[in-house]
């Protein structure tokens, strides 16, 4: 895996012929540029990771703009239970920590390791939604739903938007898991492993600026 | 005016009826007969020549970023057709609603007709003319065998072409939209429209999207992956540098749409208050979110133009481009300021003198990279020996009309006349005069530049000409009494006038409209004749005494593009291997390693349609059942791991001597 890697690097910068426009022309070289499989899925991925911030800065923007606007309704304080939200932040904090568990084991080439771990960080990820999904019954059957007010709708909507993401990383992580089940740790499943950690500690992320934005500041 | 909301929702059909159908619009009545006939002949002679196999294996199915940027031409001018026939009915009403006459065309198919007409030109035509030209030249101009993720782009293009599949649905199945192109509340909540054309809008618009955004990362990905050995940042072709640039600003401005484009669905399916007028819901916020997207799309369209003229210039000057580098600044300035502008789109609205300053200077700082571009597309023609091919003559026609709609849009970015002026017919007569005159113009360029490439022989010259000079002083006749017009004060939109003194100017822009028909008519015909002339117009691989690598292969290229990957010294790189004695290899050839086609791509765009269209109506199971039926097929296309295969080496020797022994005949063209 890393000396595929590190020859890809090599074959990239091609940095073994001199093309400065002085130079003898060599057309060819003897050997032809190599792109490995999936060369380009690390920064194809990490360029949606990108439009995909862009998403929800709209969303914490339209926040900012709207999270005072309550029509007459409940503010921040009245509704956010605080000791709820640390609870919360805790299961997606700690489903990061044990992705990370999974890539050291997948380094290590240790099959079992990677999936326990993996399984470990989608109950944190599951639990994390179920009291987000608590929070969100319990809003709304006070009456509170996103419809109620301005400041509800840009509410639901971000914090909503991202335990949708979280929810579709864990039906990615279930697919995989099925996939290295079948194929074992080839080169594109370690791929995808990587690639879905980019994601889920992207959501991590996000979840932090959530946190400290929506709940912290709305809270104090 | 009978509408669906009268109409109690049914479980299986959700808000769709039979009085869905516009039986009473004679006009569309007659189109839909139009369509079916047409249609029908079509299918029957694909059928009759049994086709069906050839174009799903071929084309339909295909991962080869020439044929989908190919499909992507296609897809642009057959919806060109149709948001231009909305554009020639519009025309027609304004010329006939005069002196008492309601014209032909009620208030209710009037608003979707001008609707549909932006919201089609610009995401259904112009955005699949530039991302095809893109697809199609810029794999090649960097010496690649196919763009990143080659999947992703059969994707992104059956997405697109779903989006527009759902948009012309509305045509016969219900409505579109009443509220211009970008659907500004509160006039597109459901209070004010209640019908399905907002939501035809929104999910037509949606699922192209998805498509946009993909294509973008591709090709950032491409450029930045796939380059030649040499090929430098610096020694791109300007063509694949404003692509660069585009593909940026799509991928930094595409999401927001799709984040703006929720809210508002939001707003009328579950009642939220985003851009209402209740409980602190602020229409403004919506203003602002679209035209942060809006504007940088304005630059998404006319960037890849730019670097088409300086293609072209360069080819037909036979000279290297004045101020490579300059230019490729000019064009990063651009992306950056882009972003920096969008309030200019509604100074009106009560931002106040501070704000509409910054944003009106900014406004005109973007006219200096752009004058600079034109400097130097006037430098390189200066002591160059001119050819006036087709190509160049649409770039000619450009300059002096685009520098035009350029003076007139920094007009209208001084704040207090813009005040004057905004949503008046002048501000219409400005941004047709930017985007014909720079996005149309440029895509007809392209088109007759790259058409000998991409099919091996070249456009007709005689239609190419009568197509040209329609175009030119049509679009001068149609949209000089626009500017007059807007200057006396007459707004956009209007369906009806009441004042006879106006009258005059309507039927000026109605005979320059008809003139441009009449090219859109010398353009198929050219088409077509140079189809059928292809023995005679046949060309060899550099037609053009071009500069840039695409031209180094075959016309058309083979599928692999390259059987040895070029090394690159110089700006353009074809120029400086004719220069230097470059002759193709004849032996040592090597099996090639490609992509493998798929036919995911067709079948999850179109579960998209379906959703889309449950979506659209109100069906609620088929929603669900799509939108999981969606799901379940992507998981299966991630289990499928075989996804390349090698051209053996005796195909690749049998193509490259075949291509050989053709390019033996006609290398220099």
């Amino acid at each position: 895996m890393q000396a595929a890697r590190l020859k890809d690097r090599a074959t990239d910068m091609s940095s073994t012929i001199d093309t400065s426009p002085e130079q003898e022309r060599v057309w060819h070289l003897d050997e032809e540029p190599h792109h490995a499989d999936g060369h380009s899925t690390p920064l194809g991925f990490w360029m949606y990771l990108m439009s995909d911030t862009l998403i929800f800065a709209i969303l914490f923007a339209t926040y900012a703009v709207l999270g005072d606007r309550y029509g007459g309704g409940p503010d921040q304080k009245a509704l956010f239970d605080l000791r709820l939200i640390a609870l919360n932040t805790a299961m997606l904090l700690l489903s990061s920590i044990t992705y990370g568990f999974a890539m050291l084991n997948m380094d290590k080439d240790n099959q079992p390791g990677l999936r326990k771990w993996l399984l470990i960080t989608a109950a944190f990820g599951a639990a994390f939604l179920v009291i987000e999904l608590y929070e969100f019954y319990h809003l709304i059957h006070a009456g509170y739903g996103p419809w109620s007010s301005a400041f509800l709708s840009s509410f639901f909507v971000l914090v909503g938007t991202h335990g949708l993401h979280v929810t579709f990383g864990i039906v990615w992580l279930f697919v995989l898991l099925a996939q290295i089940n079948r194929h074992g740790l080839t080169n594109s499943n370690r791929r995808r492993v990587e690639t879905l950690s980019m994601f889920w500690h992207f959501l991590d992320v996000i979840w932090i600026g959530v946190f400290t934005i929506v709940y912290l500041m709305g809270a104090i | 005016m009978a509408t669906a909301a009268i109409h109690e929702p049914t479980f299986l059909f959700g808000k769709l009826g039979w009085h869905s159908l516009p039986l009473h619009e004679p006009v569309i009545v007659v189109t839909f007969i139009g369509v079916v006939i047409l249609g029908g002949a079509l299918v029957g002679a694909l059928t009759y020549f049994r086709l069906w196999g050839y174009l799903w294996r071929e084309w339909f199915t295909s991962v080869d970023h020439k044929k989908i940027g190919i499909m992507y031409m296609v897809l642009g001018l057959v919806m060109f057709l149709r948001g231009f026939a909305d554009a020639i009915m519009m025309r027609l009403q304004q010329v006939m609603a005069f002196n008492g006459s309601e014209g032909y065309l009620n208030a209710h198919h009037y608003d979707q007709v001008f609707t549909a007409h932006g919201v089609i030109m610009i995401f259904f035509v112009a955005m699949p003319f530039v991302t095809g030209l893109m697809n199609y030249a810029v794999p090649l101009q960097i010496g690649a065998r196919d763009v990143s993720f080659p999947f992703l782009n059969n994707f992104s293009f059956w997405m697109t072409a779903s989006g527009a599949a759902l948009t012309m649905i509305s045509l016969f199945v219900g409505e579109y939209a009443k509220t211009g192109w970008l659907a500004f509340p509160p006039l597109s909540q459901l209070s004010a429209s209640p019908d399905v054309g907002v939501d035809y809008y929104i999910w037509g618009l949606q699922i192209a999207g998805v498509g946009t955004t993909l294509s973008g990362i591709n090709l950032l990905a491409t450029i930045i992956k796939l380059r030649a050995p040499g090929m430098t940042m610096m020694r791109l072709p300007i063509f694949t540098w404003t692509s660069l640039c585009t593909n940026v600003l799509i991928v930094a401005s595409f999401p927001v749409l799709t984040a703006t484009l929720v809210l508002l669905t939001l707003d009328r399916y579950i009642g939220a208050n985003f851009f209402t007028n209740d409980v602190g819901g602020n229409p403004m916020l919506y203003i602002n979110l679209i035209w942060i997207w809006g504007h940088p799309e304005v630059y998404i369209l006319i960037l890849p133009l730019f670097g088409v003229f300086s293609e072209v210039v360069a080819t037909f000057s036979a000279k290297r481009l004045f101020g490579y580098s300059s230019m490729v600044y000019a064009t990063i300035c651009i992306t950056i300021l882009s972003y920096l502008v969008w309030l200019h789109h509604f100074f009106t609205m009560g931002s106040g003198a501070t704000v509409n300053s910054f944003f009106g200077i900014a406004t005109m700082i973007i006219s200096i990279p752009t004058g600079a571009k034109l400097f130097n597309w006037l430098f390189t023609m200066y002591r160059g020996r001119i050819r006036y091919e087709l190509p160049m003559m649409w770039t000619v026609a450009f300059m002096l009309t685009f520098a035009i709609g350029g003076m007139t849009g920094v007009m209208l970015a001084v704040p207090p006349a813009d005040f004057i002026l905004h949503n008046s017919l002048f501000l219409v007569a400005h941004f047709h005069n930017v985007i014909i005159g720079g996005v149309v113009f440029g895509v007809f360029a392209g088109i007759n530049f790259w058409f000998p490439k991409a099919f091996g022989f070249k456009l007709d010259r005689f239609w190419g000409l009568v197509s040209f000079w329609c175009w030119v002083i049509g679009f001068w006749v149609a949209f000089t009494p626009l500017y007059i017009l807007g200057l006396m004060g007459v707004t956009r939109r209007m369906r009806v006038f009441d004042d006879p003194s106006l009258h005059i100017w309507f039927i000026i822009a109605g005979l320059g409209a008809l003139f441009i028909a009449a090219g859109v008519g010398a353009l198929l015909m050219q088409i077509f004749v140079s189809i059928r002339n292809r023995k005679a117009l046949a060309v060899g691989g550099d037609p053009w005494g071009a500069r840039t690598l695409e031209w180094s292969t075959t016309s058309p290229p083979p599928e692999y593009n390259f059987a040895f990957t070029p090394v690159i010294y110089d700006v353009d790189a074809w120029a400086d291997m004719k220069a230097n004695g470059y002759s193709a290899p004849t032996s040592g050839f090597r099996p090639i390693h490609m992509p493998r086609n798929s036919g995911a791509g067709v079948i999850l765009s179109g579960i998209a349609l379906v959703l889309g269209f449950a979506l659209v109506w109100h069906i609620w199971w088929l929603a669900a059942l799509s939108f999981i039926g969606m799901i379940a097929a992507t998981i299966r296309h991630t289990f499928n791991y075989d996804r390349d295969h090698h051209i053996p080496v005796e195909t690749v020797i049998s193509t490259e001597s075949r291509r050989l022994a053709h390019a033996g005949g006609a290398a220099e063209g």
